[in-house]
């Protein structure tokens, strides 16, 4: 089969960056869309052209590494599905595809189709756990969890961490992201008494990374590979108010990437 | 170079105990005063990283993907073992380190394992403290299953996604040590070297991956936690930036390899379909409850499995394992389906495949029953090969999967270097031959949150590690070696690409030292890997630049360590004259076909020690005992 691409290259974050076309032949429709890249890159490095980078690495849907848009639409056509599972077989012979990275503010473009998303990390190090050091827990048995609640969680800890959400929605909003984690851990007994505390630091961490807010628009969960529900926003929303209202603690956002730490041992070669 | 595995005496129950009370303990005050590297965030090495901080040390974690989360634990699907014995159905710690023992075909440490089926009830309670959410029955308690042919029920799950959840239970309690300070973490960061300074483990070479910057690193203890190698086969079940290269380059540097040729085939996984195939798809292990497996009797045939009648089928497995059938341990399972393709017997367009066929399940259960067991990877199945198996067979063929093999460490999870401490998946410890399933997830984090953190500290009260710099001599000379490297790889400029490479070392590895090896065929794999591996640094092709984000070179540079693994790998099968678990070797069977073990020549752990590029690793032995589990052969007949 044959297939048109259309690929942002851009060689640093400073680099201006063009869209660049590539005709592709004899490719398989078994070929994931990654696999198709693999099959450019050996043959742009056959010639003498530096390859097209992008992320992957478990390439079975899990690890989140994956991501960009493919005309258009993050991950592609496919409902529920990352780059990494999404088959040519989906595409029609001859079509043409655009591929470009996560466009977002707070996802710095480092290299082609690679962005930057260290500020989900530090999201969640702002509030994203349950404060429990190990070896200090009880038997697990003695917290009885209601299945509807350990469901409902376990539905929102699928999320993957990947980056879609932001990329889909025209406010750049990582709502979806935070929200997620916010209801995993709030539908737990374990995840109660740092509730408060979590919802206004992980919002306060997501607006200082430069995320905007959500406004309903409801790409996020159209595009999700793990099909979280927007509803994890409303639970935010919900949790981020009370905690508001009943403790406006003061909430300051870890470092920025801007301002990452630094070790003071560290020899610069 | 001497092998003390350190292991405590005395009864079994007691020896962790008695091991712990001896540990010396640092005081709390002088805890933040010490530096530990941590390289690799996965179950073991982010368990590790979080427990570490939270005890006061001040850490440094690296990891070469863009975030600790992506880290291939994260792909482990089936659940995770505890002897808890929730379900009153006979579980114990005993009858968990029994069964760990026995499915390693006797090639593990006893006390090892026995501390490790104590460990696995406060895995649970931890991760359950984190917030991980495991399946649970109606009235509110943990739900278990059976798994991987084990008679009691002890399997801990999240739906197909326990790798998942138990890696975001402790990449959580990681960045929560980030936010409190404790943890500094490095990601896209790769180690190139292993920095030993007066003979101990002091530092690491590492490699920033977006701006290519080689920095040094400091530290009073090494930990590495980075997995397996098991993409020396190129195709596999690992991620495709699974690597061996922290490993081998902590070997370079005198930590010995132990046990390498111990491999894991997966019987369930989705065939190849072309050339371009990156990596192999697991199917859950489960699907054998309910599928039969078969190929046709005739080899060529070329007709539909539905047009193909009952009676020029064969059902191999049940006939040849009457009591076990479509059961059997992954090992025997993996091998059978070799048999039938070598016979020219296999299915597929690439003849490099099995039926697994559910008609029978769905006829006896009815469609709904078969939906609801397995419905999620039957639309995964459908999903990648468009192929509906509620009406066709599916196909399905092994997959390298897991490395029970690794570096050598004492019972304190301490490498032939002092300082350097292995875990996870990266040693050899726990497995034996084989691992049983659901117990990689309970291993690497029984050395990460309950192991290390007393292991590292009783260390660095005994060595008293002394003032060091980073402008030693020793950072010096290893980031000289690894500039060196990485030159070499930029300037080869040849014709042929990494991956190129990469997969001829694959197919090598996967024909010659794959699911049945001989002497023959190692000799010949020996030779080959080394034509190859002149081939590839006098043609291999990198292009870019070493200065800025350049994924062919780093590729590049895990291929060459690849390239010198597979080697060591093979001779170590050779030199292994017995078949025992994952280790098949075709001269060593008994009559029926089946793993003829040696005991009383071959009961010992093979520990390498590396001499230099032009002279052959020496092999080191550590005797295995057996006080508890006397060894006994396997049967499935």
């Amino acid at each position: 089969m044959r297939l048109t691409l259309h690929i942002w290259r851009q060689k640093s974050p400073k680099d201006k960056g063009r869209m660049a076309r590539y005709d592709l032949d004899g490719l398989n429709p078994s070929m994931s869309a990654l696999e198709m890249l693999d099959v450019l890159n050996e043959q742009l490095t056959g010639k003498g052209e530096e390859p097209v980078e992008f992320e992957s690495d478990c390439r079975e849907g899990i690890c989140g590494t994956c991501g960009f848009m493919v005309s258009g639409v993050a991950h592609g056509p496919m409902k529920g599905t990352t780059v990494c599972q999404l088959m040519l077989r989906n595409f029609r012979d001859g079509e043409e595809l655009w591929l470009e990275p996560w466009r977002a503010r707070a996802f710095p473009v480092i290299k082609d189709l690679i962005v930057d998303r260290s500020a989900f990390d530090r999201i969640i190090a702002a509030g994203g756990y349950i404060t429990a050091p190990t070896g200090s827990p009880q038997d697990a048995n003695c917290l009885p969890i209601a299945k509807e609640a350990a469901d409902r969680s376990m539905d929102a800890a699928a999320c993957i961490g990947c980056g879609a959400c932001v990329a889909a929605c025209p406010n750049a909003s990582a709502m979806l992201f935070t929200g997620a984690k916010i209801t995993h851990l709030g539908l737990l007994p374990q995840g109660q008494p740092e509730r408060d505390r979590r919802a206004l630091s992980m919002v306060a961490q997501h607006n200082a990374e430069g995320f905007g807010g959500c406004t309903n628009i409801g790409e996020c969960e159209a595009v999700c590979p793990k099909e979280i529900r927007i509803e994890s926003i409303a639970h935010l929303n919900r949790d981020f108010l009370v905690a508001s209202v009943r403790n406006r603690a003061n909430v300051k956002p870890v470092a920025t990437a801007s301002k990452y730490k630094r070790d003071p041992l560290h020899v610069q070669g | 170079m001497k092998l003390d595995a350190r292991c405590p005496t005395g009864p079994i129950e007691s020896r962790w105990d008695r091991a712990r009370f001896e540990m010396k303990l640092v005081n709390p005050a002088n805890k933040r005063k010490y530096t530990v590297i941590v390289v690799g965030s996965g179950l073991a090495g982010g368990s590790g990283a979080a427990s570490l901080g939270e005890l006061g040390y001040n850490i440094k974690c690296f990891c070469f993907q863009d975030s600790p989360r992506r880290a291939h634990s994260i792909a482990a699907q089936g659940g995770i073992n505890a002897a808890k014995n929730y379900q009153n159905d006979g579980d114990s710690i005993y009858r968990l380190f029994y069964d760990t023992v026995k499915g390693g075909d006797f090639r593990a440490r006893e006390s090892n394992v026995y501390r490790l089926a104590q460990n696995s009830v406060s895995i649970i309670d931890q991760c359950v403290a984190q917030g991980v959410p495991f399946a649970r029955e109606y009235g509110g308690l943990l739900s278990n299953r059976s798994f991987g042919g084990a008679q009691v029920s002890r399997t801990f799950y999240a739906r197909g996604q326990t790798g998942q959840q138990l890696l975001l239970g402790c990449y959580q309690a990681l960045e929560a040590q980030v936010h409190a300070g404790t943890v500094t973490m490095y990601p896209r960061h790769e180690m190139l070297d292993l920095v030993v300074i007066d003979g101990k483990a002091r530092g690491i070479i590492a490699r920033n991956l977006i701006t290519g910057e080689l920095e040094r690193h400091l530290a009073d203890a090494v930990v590495l936690g980075t997995g397996g190698y098991g993409n020396v086969f190129y195709l596999s079940t690992n991620a495709k930036g699974s690597n061996a290269t922290a490993i081998w380059r902590a070997y370079k540097r005198g930590a010995a390899f132990a046990n390498p040729c111990f491999t894991q085939i997966h019987p369930t996984c989705i065939p190849v379909t072309g050339d371009y195939q990156s990596k192999l798809t697991l199917m859950s292990e489960s699907l054998r409850n309910d599928g039969r497996i078969w190929v046709p009797k005739q080899a060529g045939d070329e007709r539909p499995p539905n047009q193909i009648p009952e009676a020029e089928r064969d059902y191999y497995l049940e006939r040849k394992y009457p009591s076990f059938g479509n059961l059997v341990p992954r090992d025997v399972a993996s091998r059978n389906a070799k048999y039938v393709c070598d016979e020219g017997r296999g299915v597929g367009e690439s003849g490099l495949g099995v039926y697994l066929d559910f008609s029978d399940a769905i006829h006896r259960l009815g469609v709904d029953v078969v939906k609801d067991r397995y419905g999620n990877l039957f639309d995964m199945y459908q999903h990648l090969t468009a192929e509906n198996p509620y009406e066709v067979p599916m196909r399905i063929f092994p997959a390298m999967h897991y490395t029970m093999g690794g570096l050598w460490v004492d019972y304190f999870l301490m490498s032939t270097i002092p300082g350097l401490f292995v875990i996870g998946e990266a040693n050899f410890s726990d497995h034996g031959a084989n691992r049983l399933g659901a117990s990689a997830l309970m291993q690497g984090l029984s050395d990460g949150y309950f192991i290390l953190p007393y292991t590292v500290g009783d260390y660095l009260v005994s060595a008293k590690p002394e003032t060091a710099s980073t402008e030693d001599a020793a950072f010096a000379e290893a980031e000289q070696h690894t500039v060196a490297m990485v030159q070499r790889l930029m300037s080869a400029r040849g014709r042929r690409t990494v991956d190129s490479f990469h997969k001829q070392l694959g197919k090598i590895m996967w024909e010659d030292c794959g699911m049945a090896r001989n002497a023959q065929g190692l000799e010949n794999a020996i030779g080959q890997i080394r034509d190859l591996r002149e081939e590839f640094w006098s043609d291999v092709k990198v292009l870019g630049g070493a200065d800025e984000l350049n994924q062919a070179l780093e590729k590049a540079g895990r291929v060459a360590d690849f390239l010198e693994l597979a080697e060591l790998l093979c001779r170590d099968a050779l030199e292994r004259n017995e078949s025992c678990g994952g280790h098949f070797r075709d001269e060593y069977q008994t009559p029926d076909g089946e793993a003829q073990r040696n005991d009383a020549e071959y009961s010992y752990a093979a520990a390498w020690e590396y001499r230099g590029p032009q002279i052959p690793a020496l092999l080191h032995k550590e005797p295995l005992e057996f006080e508890y589990v006397h060894p006994s052969q396997r049967s499935y007949k």
